[in-house]
Protein backbone atom coordinates (compact mmCIF):
# COMPACT_ATOMS: atom_id res chain seq x y z
CA UNK A 1 0.00 0.00 0.00
CA UNK A 2 3.25 1.84 0.07
CA UNK A 3 4.71 0.86 -2.99
CA UNK A 4 4.18 4.01 -5.35
CA UNK A 5 4.84 6.36 -3.03
CA UNK A 6 7.91 8.83 -2.88
CA UNK A 7 8.95 9.93 0.32
CA UNK A 8 12.04 11.69 -0.98
CA UNK A 9 9.37 14.47 -1.44
CA UNK A 10 9.21 15.16 1.98
CA UNK A 11 13.24 15.34 2.61
CA UNK A 12 13.21 18.23 -0.02
CA UNK A 13 11.05 20.17 1.74
CA UNK A 14 12.56 19.59 4.47
CA UNK A 15 13.97 22.83 4.84
CA UNK A 16 11.54 25.20 3.99
CA UNK A 17 8.89 23.19 6.16
CA UNK A 18 10.86 23.84 9.20
CA UNK A 19 12.87 27.32 8.58
CA UNK A 20 9.79 28.55 7.54
CA UNK A 21 6.51 26.46 8.57
CA UNK A 22 7.27 25.43 11.78
CA UNK A 23 8.74 28.88 12.32
CA UNK A 24 5.78 30.65 11.63
CA UNK A 25 3.66 27.93 13.81
CA UNK A 26 6.45 28.14 16.92
CA UNK A 27 6.44 31.69 16.69
CA UNK A 28 2.49 32.09 16.51
CA UNK A 29 2.14 29.43 19.27
CA UNK A 30 4.64 31.52 21.89
CA UNK A 31 3.49 34.51 21.24
CA UNK A 32 0.07 34.09 21.34
CA UNK A 33 0.44 32.16 24.68
CA UNK A 34 2.46 35.18 26.45
CA UNK A 35 -0.48 37.35 25.10
CA UNK A 36 -3.06 35.14 25.60
CA UNK A 37 -1.91 34.41 29.16
CA UNK A 38 -1.24 38.05 30.34
CA UNK A 39 -5.08 39.36 28.12
CA UNK A 40 -6.35 36.39 29.86
CA UNK A 41 -5.13 37.50 33.65
CA UNK A 42 -6.23 40.78 33.40
CA UNK A 43 -9.62 39.46 32.19
CA UNK A 44 -9.77 36.99 35.57
CA UNK A 45 -8.85 40.03 37.84
CA UNK A 46 -12.03 42.07 36.24
CA UNK A 47 -13.90 39.25 36.36
CA UNK A 48 -13.23 39.01 40.47
CA UNK A 49 -12.96 42.69 41.00
CA UNK A 50 -15.73 44.15 43.01
CA UNK A 51 -16.97 45.85 40.53
CA UNK A 52 -20.15 44.68 39.06
CA UNK A 53 -19.75 46.33 35.47
CA UNK A 54 -16.19 45.22 35.15
CA UNK A 55 -16.85 41.68 35.57
CA UNK A 56 -20.09 41.80 33.61
CA UNK A 57 -18.19 43.16 30.74
CA UNK A 58 -16.13 40.16 30.86
CA UNK A 59 -18.22 37.58 31.59
CA UNK A 60 -19.77 38.60 28.33
CA UNK A 61 -16.80 38.71 26.65
CA UNK A 62 -15.55 35.18 27.69
CA UNK A 63 -18.75 33.55 27.21
CA UNK A 64 -18.86 35.40 23.55
CA UNK A 65 -15.70 33.81 22.42
CA UNK A 66 -16.43 30.76 23.59
CA UNK A 67 -19.43 30.07 21.91
CA UNK A 68 -17.54 30.94 18.32
CA UNK A 69 -15.80 28.48 16.14
CA UNK A 70 -11.85 29.61 15.60
CA UNK A 71 -12.72 29.15 12.21
CA UNK A 72 -15.36 32.33 12.23
CA UNK A 73 -13.29 34.33 15.10
CA UNK A 74 -10.17 33.63 12.26
CA UNK A 75 -12.50 35.20 9.31
CA UNK A 76 -13.86 37.98 12.01
CA UNK A 77 -10.17 39.70 12.65
CA UNK A 78 -9.02 38.95 8.95
CA UNK A 79 -11.39 41.32 7.74
CA UNK A 80 -11.85 43.36 10.82
CA UNK A 81 -8.14 44.17 12.21
CA UNK A 82 -7.39 46.57 8.94
CA UNK A 83 -10.80 48.69 10.05
CA UNK A 84 -9.78 48.76 13.32
CA UNK A 85 -6.53 49.29 12.15
CA UNK A 86 -7.69 52.46 10.11
CA UNK A 87 -9.51 53.71 13.56
CA UNK A 88 -6.91 53.86 15.56
CA UNK A 89 -4.07 55.61 13.37
CA UNK A 90 -7.00 58.04 11.80
CA UNK A 91 -5.96 56.48 8.20
CA UNK A 92 -8.15 57.29 5.21
CA UNK A 93 -8.43 54.07 4.30
CA UNK A 94 -8.23 50.34 5.98
CA UNK A 95 -4.65 50.00 6.74
CA UNK A 96 -3.33 46.09 5.57
CA UNK A 97 -1.30 44.18 8.31
CA UNK A 98 0.45 41.70 7.45
CA UNK A 99 -0.96 38.03 7.48
CA UNK A 100 1.08 37.25 10.94
CA UNK A 101 -0.16 39.92 12.85
CA UNK A 102 -3.61 39.44 11.48
CA UNK A 103 -3.14 35.51 13.20
CA UNK A 104 -1.57 36.58 16.18
CA UNK A 105 -4.02 39.15 17.55
CA UNK A 106 -7.01 36.50 16.47
CA UNK A 107 -5.12 34.14 18.78
CA UNK A 108 -4.46 36.47 21.50
CA UNK A 109 -8.18 37.15 21.83
CA UNK A 110 -9.43 34.19 21.50
CA UNK A 111 -7.08 31.99 23.96
CA UNK A 112 -7.64 35.06 26.55
CA UNK A 113 -11.26 33.89 26.92
CA UNK A 114 -9.81 30.15 27.52
CA UNK A 115 -6.72 31.24 29.85
CA UNK A 116 -9.28 33.56 31.90
CA UNK A 117 -11.08 30.60 33.06
CA UNK A 118 -7.90 28.96 33.91
CA UNK A 119 -6.08 31.79 35.74
CA UNK A 120 -9.77 32.65 37.39
CA UNK A 121 -10.17 28.99 38.82
CA UNK A 122 -6.23 29.31 39.90
CA UNK A 123 -7.08 32.26 41.85
CA UNK A 124 -10.20 31.13 43.25
CA UNK A 125 -8.33 28.00 44.98
CA UNK A 126 -6.04 30.16 47.11
CA UNK A 127 -7.24 30.23 50.26
CA UNK A 128 -8.92 33.22 51.40
CA UNK A 129 -6.06 34.14 54.66
CA UNK A 130 -3.51 35.30 51.78
CA UNK A 131 -4.81 38.22 50.85
CA UNK A 132 -6.33 38.83 54.16
CA UNK A 133 -2.46 38.21 55.50
CA UNK A 134 -1.24 40.24 52.38
CA UNK A 135 -3.86 43.63 53.52
CA UNK A 136 -2.64 43.15 57.03
CA UNK A 137 0.55 43.57 56.39
CA UNK A 138 -0.53 46.64 54.77
CA UNK A 139 0.06 45.45 50.76
CA UNK A 140 -1.76 47.94 47.93
CA UNK A 141 -4.58 45.94 45.81
CA UNK A 142 -1.94 45.58 43.30
CA UNK A 143 1.02 44.61 45.52
CA UNK A 144 -1.29 41.79 46.69
CA UNK A 145 -1.76 40.63 43.51
CA UNK A 146 1.78 40.75 42.19
CA UNK A 147 3.49 39.19 45.27
CA UNK A 148 0.98 36.90 46.79
CA UNK A 149 -2.23 35.42 44.89
CA UNK A 150 -0.67 35.75 41.24
CA UNK A 151 2.21 33.55 41.75
CA UNK A 152 0.35 30.92 43.23
CA UNK A 153 -1.88 31.02 41.53
CA UNK A 154 0.14 30.83 38.31
CA UNK A 155 2.11 27.97 39.86
CA UNK A 156 -0.96 26.27 40.65
CA UNK A 157 -2.47 26.60 37.20
CA UNK A 158 0.82 25.85 35.28
CA UNK A 159 0.25 22.50 33.64
CA UNK A 160 -3.23 23.41 32.83
CA UNK A 161 -2.02 26.43 31.16
CA UNK A 162 0.67 24.48 29.47
CA UNK A 163 -1.50 21.85 27.65
CA UNK A 164 -4.12 24.36 27.12
CA UNK A 165 -0.73 25.82 24.96
CA UNK A 166 -0.50 22.38 23.50
CA UNK A 167 -3.77 22.74 21.88
CA UNK A 168 -3.39 26.53 20.94
CA UNK A 169 -0.06 24.62 18.99
CA UNK A 170 -2.74 22.57 17.65
CA UNK A 171 -4.87 24.86 16.68
CA UNK A 172 -3.07 27.40 15.03
CA UNK A 173 -3.16 24.72 11.70
CA UNK A 174 -6.35 26.79 11.94
CA UNK A 175 -4.68 29.58 9.80
CA UNK A 176 -5.09 27.29 6.91
CA UNK A 177 -8.12 29.12 5.83
CA UNK A 178 -6.31 32.06 5.46
CA UNK A 179 -3.90 30.33 2.74
CA UNK A 180 -0.90 31.32 5.43
CA UNK A 181 2.58 29.34 5.42
CA UNK A 182 2.33 27.62 8.71
CA UNK A 183 3.60 24.16 9.43
CA UNK A 184 0.79 22.41 7.75
CA UNK A 185 0.05 25.50 4.97
CA UNK A 186 3.79 25.02 4.29
CA UNK A 187 3.09 21.03 3.85
CA UNK A 188 -0.19 21.61 2.01
CA UNK A 189 1.65 23.75 -0.98
CA UNK A 190 4.54 21.34 -1.32
CA UNK A 191 1.82 18.85 -1.45
CA UNK A 192 -0.34 21.00 -3.84
CA UNK A 193 2.52 21.71 -6.13
CA UNK A 194 4.42 18.10 -6.32
CA UNK A 195 0.97 16.23 -6.48
CA UNK A 196 2.30 14.23 -3.26
CA UNK A 197 -0.57 14.69 -0.79
CA UNK A 198 -0.51 11.55 0.60
CA UNK A 199 2.98 11.63 1.92
CA UNK A 200 2.86 15.34 3.06
CA UNK A 201 -0.14 14.92 5.15
CA UNK A 202 1.02 12.08 6.65
CA UNK A 203 4.43 13.66 7.93
CA UNK A 204 2.80 16.64 8.96
CA UNK A 205 0.77 14.35 10.91
CA UNK A 206 3.80 12.09 12.41
CA UNK A 207 5.17 15.82 13.05
CA UNK A 208 2.18 17.04 14.98
CA UNK A 209 1.83 14.08 17.29
CA UNK A 210 5.18 13.91 17.76
CA UNK A 211 5.29 17.30 19.19
CA UNK A 212 2.32 17.06 21.46
CA UNK A 213 2.74 13.72 22.34
CA UNK A 214 6.52 14.71 23.68
CA UNK A 215 4.76 18.05 25.48
CA UNK A 216 1.69 16.84 27.00
CA UNK A 217 4.35 13.83 28.30
CA UNK A 218 6.62 16.92 29.67
CA UNK A 219 3.66 18.15 31.48
CA UNK A 220 3.26 15.22 33.25
CA UNK A 221 6.17 14.99 34.56
CA UNK A 222 6.18 18.58 35.53
CA UNK A 223 2.97 18.11 37.22
CA UNK A 224 4.43 15.49 39.10
CA UNK A 225 7.42 17.25 39.72
CA UNK A 226 5.55 20.73 41.26
CA UNK A 227 3.11 19.53 42.91
CA UNK A 228 2.50 20.92 46.25
CA UNK A 229 1.81 18.44 48.77
CA UNK A 230 -0.82 19.75 51.23
CA UNK B 1 -15.11 53.43 8.64
CA UNK B 2 -16.18 53.60 4.84
CA UNK B 3 -17.52 50.32 4.94
CA UNK B 4 -20.51 50.33 3.16
CA UNK B 5 -23.38 48.97 5.19
CA UNK B 6 -26.09 46.46 3.60
CA UNK B 7 -28.21 44.91 6.15
CA UNK B 8 -30.79 44.43 3.47
CA UNK B 9 -28.55 42.05 1.75
CA UNK B 10 -30.11 38.66 3.73
CA UNK B 11 -33.14 39.74 1.41
CA UNK B 12 -31.75 39.26 -2.08
CA UNK B 13 -31.43 36.40 -4.15
CA UNK B 14 -28.12 34.57 -4.05
CA UNK B 15 -26.45 33.95 -7.03
CA UNK B 16 -26.91 30.33 -6.48
CA UNK B 17 -30.37 30.41 -7.42
CA UNK B 18 -31.61 29.08 -4.22
CA UNK B 19 -33.39 31.94 -2.42
CA UNK B 20 -31.97 34.79 -0.64
CA UNK B 21 -28.76 35.05 1.59
CA UNK B 22 -30.62 34.36 3.94
CA UNK B 23 -31.69 30.66 2.57
CA UNK B 24 -28.29 30.02 2.35
CA UNK B 25 -27.42 30.51 5.62
CA UNK B 26 -29.94 28.92 7.26
CA UNK B 27 -29.18 25.59 4.91
CA UNK B 28 -25.47 26.15 6.02
CA UNK B 29 -27.06 26.01 9.91
CA UNK B 30 -29.23 23.09 9.01
CA UNK B 31 -25.78 21.23 7.51
CA UNK B 32 -24.01 22.44 10.96
CA UNK B 33 -26.54 21.10 13.39
CA UNK B 34 -26.76 17.63 11.16
CA UNK B 35 -23.27 16.94 11.18
CA UNK B 36 -22.79 18.06 14.70
CA UNK B 37 -25.24 15.53 15.70
CA UNK B 38 -24.03 12.51 14.18
CA UNK B 39 -20.87 13.76 15.03
CA UNK B 40 -21.93 13.49 18.67
CA UNK B 41 -23.30 9.95 18.24
CA UNK B 42 -20.54 8.29 17.12
CA UNK B 43 -18.34 10.38 19.60
CA UNK B 44 -20.51 8.84 22.37
CA UNK B 45 -21.01 5.31 21.57
CA UNK B 46 -17.01 5.40 20.68
CA UNK B 47 -15.96 7.61 23.74
CA UNK B 48 -18.24 5.55 25.94
CA UNK B 49 -16.82 1.79 24.72
CA UNK B 50 -13.15 3.28 25.14
CA UNK B 51 -13.90 5.52 28.40
CA UNK B 52 -15.13 2.23 29.81
CA UNK B 53 -12.22 0.01 28.85
CA UNK B 54 -9.67 2.32 30.31
CA UNK B 55 -10.82 1.53 33.69
CA UNK B 56 -11.53 -2.05 33.17
CA UNK B 57 -8.62 -4.49 35.11
CA UNK B 58 -7.35 -5.96 31.98
CA UNK B 59 -4.19 -4.38 31.04
CA UNK B 60 -4.56 -5.09 27.20
CA UNK B 61 -8.45 -3.01 27.44
CA UNK B 62 -6.35 0.04 28.85
CA UNK B 63 -3.85 -0.06 26.38
CA UNK B 64 -6.06 0.27 23.92
CA UNK B 65 -7.97 2.38 25.11
CA UNK B 66 -5.15 4.98 26.06
CA UNK B 67 -3.41 4.50 22.67
CA UNK B 68 -7.00 5.75 20.78
CA UNK B 69 -7.12 8.63 23.16
CA UNK B 70 -3.31 9.86 22.66
CA UNK B 71 -3.85 9.16 18.74
CA UNK B 72 -6.71 11.28 18.35
CA UNK B 73 -6.13 14.14 21.07
CA UNK B 74 -2.31 15.25 20.18
CA UNK B 75 -3.43 15.92 15.89
CA UNK B 76 -4.91 19.01 15.18
CA UNK B 77 -8.65 18.08 14.17
CA UNK B 78 -7.69 20.02 10.54
CA UNK B 79 -4.41 17.24 10.15
CA UNK B 80 -7.03 14.24 11.07
CA UNK B 81 -9.60 15.26 8.39
CA UNK B 82 -7.53 15.56 5.97
CA UNK B 83 -5.98 12.41 6.76
CA UNK B 84 -9.91 10.94 6.37
CA UNK B 85 -10.56 12.78 3.84
CA UNK B 86 -7.25 12.98 1.33
CA UNK B 87 -5.04 9.96 2.39
CA UNK B 88 -7.12 7.69 3.14
CA UNK B 89 -8.57 6.83 -0.02
CA UNK B 90 -5.02 6.39 -1.32
CA UNK B 91 -3.78 4.30 1.21
CA UNK B 92 -6.98 1.74 0.26
CA UNK B 93 -7.20 -1.04 -1.82
CA UNK B 94 -7.77 0.58 -5.02
CA UNK B 95 -11.44 -0.30 -5.31
CA UNK B 96 -12.40 0.62 -2.27
CA UNK B 97 -10.59 4.21 -2.46
CA UNK B 98 -12.61 4.81 -5.57
CA UNK B 99 -15.50 4.23 -3.81
CA UNK B 100 -14.90 6.04 -0.90
CA UNK B 101 -13.68 9.19 -3.81
CA UNK B 102 -17.06 8.64 -5.33
CA UNK B 103 -18.87 8.84 -2.35
CA UNK B 104 -21.84 11.14 -2.85
CA UNK B 105 -21.38 13.96 0.06
CA UNK B 106 -17.66 12.90 1.00
CA UNK B 107 -17.34 16.28 3.10
CA UNK B 108 -20.40 15.48 4.96
CA UNK B 109 -19.39 11.63 5.92
CA UNK B 110 -15.62 12.42 6.22
CA UNK B 111 -16.36 15.73 8.61
CA UNK B 112 -19.11 13.63 10.78
CA UNK B 113 -17.02 10.67 11.18
CA UNK B 114 -13.50 12.69 11.72
CA UNK B 115 -15.01 14.94 14.39
CA UNK B 116 -16.58 12.34 15.95
CA UNK B 117 -13.43 10.36 16.37
CA UNK B 118 -11.61 13.72 17.72
CA UNK B 119 -14.25 14.38 19.78
CA UNK B 120 -14.90 10.69 21.19
CA UNK B 121 -10.92 11.17 23.03
CA UNK B 122 -12.43 13.61 24.98
CA UNK B 123 -15.68 11.98 26.04
CA UNK B 124 -13.50 8.60 27.16
CA UNK B 125 -11.35 10.79 29.27
CA UNK B 126 -14.23 12.18 31.01
CA UNK B 127 -16.26 8.86 31.27
CA UNK B 128 -12.99 7.43 32.68
CA UNK B 129 -12.62 10.38 35.31
CA UNK B 130 -16.54 10.12 35.86
CA UNK B 131 -15.91 6.48 36.82
CA UNK B 132 -13.46 6.95 38.73
CA UNK B 133 -14.71 9.85 40.85
CA UNK B 134 -17.48 6.79 42.26
CA UNK B 135 -16.87 5.25 45.81
CA UNK B 136 -14.93 1.44 44.92
CA UNK B 137 -17.93 0.47 47.29
CA UNK B 138 -20.15 0.66 44.01
CA UNK B 139 -18.15 -1.67 42.39
CA UNK B 140 -17.38 -3.98 44.76
CA UNK B 141 -21.27 -3.78 46.02
CA UNK B 142 -22.23 -4.69 42.29
CA UNK B 143 -19.96 -7.64 42.34
CA UNK B 144 -21.15 -9.32 46.02
CA UNK B 145 -24.27 -9.08 44.77
CA UNK B 146 -23.64 -11.57 41.93
CA UNK B 147 -23.60 -8.64 38.99
CA UNK B 148 -21.59 -9.79 35.97
CA UNK B 149 -19.19 -6.85 34.78
CA UNK B 150 -21.50 -5.81 32.57
CA UNK B 151 -24.06 -5.64 34.53
CA UNK B 152 -21.72 -4.00 37.30
CA UNK B 153 -21.58 -1.77 34.19
CA UNK B 154 -24.65 -1.38 32.62
CA UNK B 155 -26.76 -1.40 35.95
CA UNK B 156 -24.49 0.46 38.65
CA UNK B 157 -21.34 2.16 37.27
CA UNK B 158 -22.39 3.94 33.90
CA UNK B 159 -25.70 5.46 35.26
CA UNK B 160 -23.79 7.16 37.90
CA UNK B 161 -21.25 8.15 35.68
CA UNK B 162 -22.94 9.99 32.48
CA UNK B 163 -25.02 11.60 35.31
CA UNK B 164 -22.32 13.35 36.85
CA UNK B 165 -20.20 13.97 33.93
CA UNK B 166 -23.48 15.42 32.29
CA UNK B 167 -22.22 19.29 32.72
CA UNK B 168 -18.85 18.69 31.05
CA UNK B 169 -19.95 17.04 28.25
CA UNK B 170 -22.04 19.75 27.54
CA UNK B 171 -19.58 21.76 26.62
CA UNK B 172 -17.98 18.72 24.44
CA UNK B 173 -21.28 18.91 22.58
CA UNK B 174 -21.04 22.74 22.24
CA UNK B 175 -17.12 21.91 21.36
CA UNK B 176 -18.46 19.41 18.50
CA UNK B 177 -20.93 21.94 17.19
CA UNK B 178 -17.88 24.64 17.05
CA UNK B 179 -15.46 22.23 15.62
CA UNK B 180 -17.72 21.32 12.54
CA UNK B 181 -16.72 24.55 11.27
CA UNK B 182 -13.11 23.24 10.64
CA UNK B 183 -14.32 21.09 7.71
CA UNK B 184 -15.07 23.94 5.70
CA UNK B 185 -11.20 22.82 4.94
CA UNK B 186 -12.62 19.66 3.33
CA UNK B 187 -15.40 21.75 1.40
CA UNK B 188 -18.61 21.23 4.24
CA UNK B 189 -20.35 24.34 3.14
CA UNK B 190 -21.74 24.31 6.74
CA UNK B 191 -22.70 27.69 8.60
CA UNK B 192 -19.13 29.42 8.26
CA UNK B 193 -18.52 28.20 5.12
CA UNK B 194 -21.85 29.74 3.79
CA UNK B 195 -20.53 32.93 5.65
CA UNK B 196 -17.74 32.93 3.52
CA UNK B 197 -19.14 32.39 0.55
CA UNK B 198 -22.15 34.79 1.00
CA UNK B 199 -19.05 36.93 1.68
CA UNK B 200 -17.01 36.26 -1.55
CA UNK B 201 -20.63 36.75 -3.41
CA UNK B 202 -21.76 40.10 -1.92
CA UNK B 203 -18.61 41.78 -1.09
CA UNK B 204 -20.82 42.24 2.66
CA UNK B 205 -17.91 40.87 5.05
CA UNK B 206 -19.72 42.07 8.21
CA UNK B 207 -22.99 41.39 7.56
CA UNK B 208 -22.43 37.88 6.74
CA UNK B 209 -20.35 37.48 9.63
CA UNK B 210 -22.78 38.63 11.82
CA UNK B 211 -25.37 36.51 11.15
CA UNK B 212 -23.06 33.41 11.39
CA UNK B 213 -22.16 34.51 14.82
CA UNK B 214 -25.45 35.48 16.07
CA UNK B 215 -26.59 32.00 14.66
CA UNK B 216 -23.89 30.60 16.39
CA UNK B 217 -25.02 32.33 19.72
CA UNK B 218 -28.45 31.01 19.58
CA UNK B 219 -27.24 27.62 19.12
CA UNK B 220 -25.39 27.43 22.26
CA UNK B 221 -28.24 29.24 24.10
CA UNK B 222 -30.51 26.59 23.14
CA UNK B 223 -28.14 23.47 23.76
CA UNK B 224 -27.33 25.14 27.21
CA UNK B 225 -30.57 25.63 27.77
CA UNK B 226 -31.95 22.22 26.88
CA UNK B 227 -28.76 20.08 28.80
CA UNK B 228 -29.59 22.93 31.97
CA UNK B 229 -33.19 21.10 32.24
CA UNK B 230 -32.05 17.66 31.05
CA UNK B 231 -29.05 18.18 34.22
CA UNK B 232 -32.03 19.06 36.77
CA UNK B 233 -34.26 16.09 35.43
CA UNK B 234 -31.28 13.78 36.16
CA UNK B 235 -29.73 15.13 39.28
CA UNK B 236 -28.69 12.51 41.81
CA UNK B 237 -30.36 13.15 45.12
CA UNK B 238 -28.12 13.51 47.65
CA UNK B 239 -25.39 14.66 45.92
CA UNK B 240 -24.87 18.65 45.63
CA UNK B 241 -26.50 19.30 42.05
CA UNK B 242 -29.45 16.93 43.76
CA UNK B 243 -32.56 17.18 44.42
Amino acid sequence: MFGNLDFDVIRRALPYLFFEGMTFTVTLTTLAGLGGLIFGTAIALMRLSGFKVLGRIAGIYVDFMRSLPLVLVIFWFYFLVPYIGQWVTGASRPISVGAFASSLITFIMFEAAYFSEIMRAGIQSISRGQPAAANALGLTYAQTMRYVVLPQAFRNMLPVLLTQTIVLFQDTSLVYVLSIPDFLGAASKVAQRDGRLVEMYLFAAVVYFTISCVASFGVRRLQARIAIIR
Amino acid sequence: MNYHWNWGIFFEPNPMGTGTYLDMLLSGLALTLKTAVLAWIIALVFGSLIGVMRTLPSRAAYWFGFCWVEFFRNMPLLVQLFLWYFVLPELLPKAAGTWLKQLPNAPFWTAAIGVGLFMSARVAVQLQAGIGSLPRGQKMAATALGLTTVQGYRYVLLPMAFRIILPPLTSEFLNTIKNTAVAITIGLLELTGQARSMQEFSFQVFEAFTAATLLYLLVNAVVVTAMRFLERYVAIPGYITGK
